[in-house]
């Protein structure tokens, strides 16, 4: 007895705007094809068959940031680059989601210098940190699982771009 | 090519430009002074020695010697596959005629020397900043360079970075 037999005829399933839409969300946070340093080639490997993270809805790798949903900041942030990251993130349509991976991104890691950003939430608002250098594609799937747990929890109306007036 | 032979043609064309002659570990080095530089490494290029590639610009800080800078341009010859290092001492501020008219290679690797050294190379097509952004300020391979930079504990805000793109 599946699922499939239950649902044969006309059948009304009943549940929230929120929960539906987030439910949609959660699971199928699409990340921007990005990454700066190091930490990027354990991004890339958390996408391969070994850690798979198609499981959880990500596969889909946007080469545009408009059609992003997430975007994994992987790597060392040189003030250099910050303004194309800046700009990417900018593009990116609502909602969107911030993952700071790795020592660097979350903090500067050991590039306490001159031409590294101390932390990508300097520039853009981060969600989930993830700690390790680099840390290791479990670590990124479970920061993803945190992004999904707390998109579940979010309110429609409640976002932060809604009350900004940003998302039309 | 022998480090003799490259003295000789040297000499034949500028006469006391050499200023020390050595060979470590099988690579020949030679320390041109700056007033016959230019010349120096023409003749390094043309026919005589056959030094047909620049690989490598490195700028080295003596501080507090004077003159404070060494220049090191790393040469490779195609034919036999031989190297040789000319040494160049600069001071602060002291101009050097820039060599990407002889090799094109050194185009970036003299805007990478300016960049982190600040060793202004005159004649150079194209002098701007390679690796660090255009209002950066400071020369950050110097040693009197503080290693976080200016302005390391406030906020960094990416509009104050401006870029030539
Ligand atoms: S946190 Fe470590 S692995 Fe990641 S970018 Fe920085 S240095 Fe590389």
């Amino acid at each position: 007895m599946g699922l499939e037999n239950q649902l044969v005829g006309d059948n009304v399933l009943v549940t929230s705007m929120t929960k539906l839409v987030n439910w949609g969300r959660a699971n199928s946070v699409w990340p921007c094809t990005f990454g700066l340093a190091c930490c990027a080639l354990e991004m890339i490997a958390s996408t391969l068959a070994n850690f798979d993270i198609s499981r959880f809805g990500s596969e889909v790798f946007r080469p545009s940031p408009r059609q992003s949903d997430l975007i994994i900041i992987a790597g060392t942030l040189t003030k250099k680059m910050s303004v194309m990251v800046k700009r990417i993130y900018d593009q990116m349509a609502d909602p969107k989601w911030v993952i700071a991976m790795g020592a660097c991104a979350s903090c500067g890691g050991v590039f306490k210098s001159y031409s590294v950003v101390q932390g990508v939430d300097q520039i853009i608002p981060v969600d989930v940190y993830i700690p390790g250098c680099p840390p290791r594609p479990e670590a990124v799937l479970a920061g993803l699982m945190k992004i999904q747990e707390k998109i579940l929890t979010e309110k429609l109306g409640q976002r932060p771009d809604v009350l900004s007036g940003t998302l039309q | 090519m022998e480090l003799n032979a490259i003295v000789n043609a040297i000499s034949e064309k500028c006469p006391g430009s050499i200023l020390k002659q050595t060979e470590n570990h099988g690579i020949n080095e030679i320390t041109v002074s700056a007033q016959c530089f230019y010349e120096v490494m023409q003749t390094l290029q043309g026919d005589g020695c056959g030094f047909d590639m620049l690989t490598d610009v490195v700028g080295i800080d003596r501080m507090p010697r004077a003159p404070r800078f060494d220049l090191l341009y790393v040469l490779l010859s195609m034919k036999d596959f031989s190297r040789l290092i000319v040494r160049l001492e600069a001071g602060e501020g002291q101009e050097v005629p820039s060599v990407s008219s002889i090799w094109h290679s050194a185009n970036w690797g003299e805007r990478e020397v300016f960049d982190l050294m600040g060793i202004n190379f005159s004649n150079h097509p194209d002098l701007r900043r390679i690796l660090t952004w255009e209002n950066f300020d400071g020369h950050p391979l110097r040693k009197d360079f503080p290693l976080e930079g200016k302005d390391f504990d406030k906020p960094f805000d990416t509009k104050t970075v401006k870029d030539y793109c």
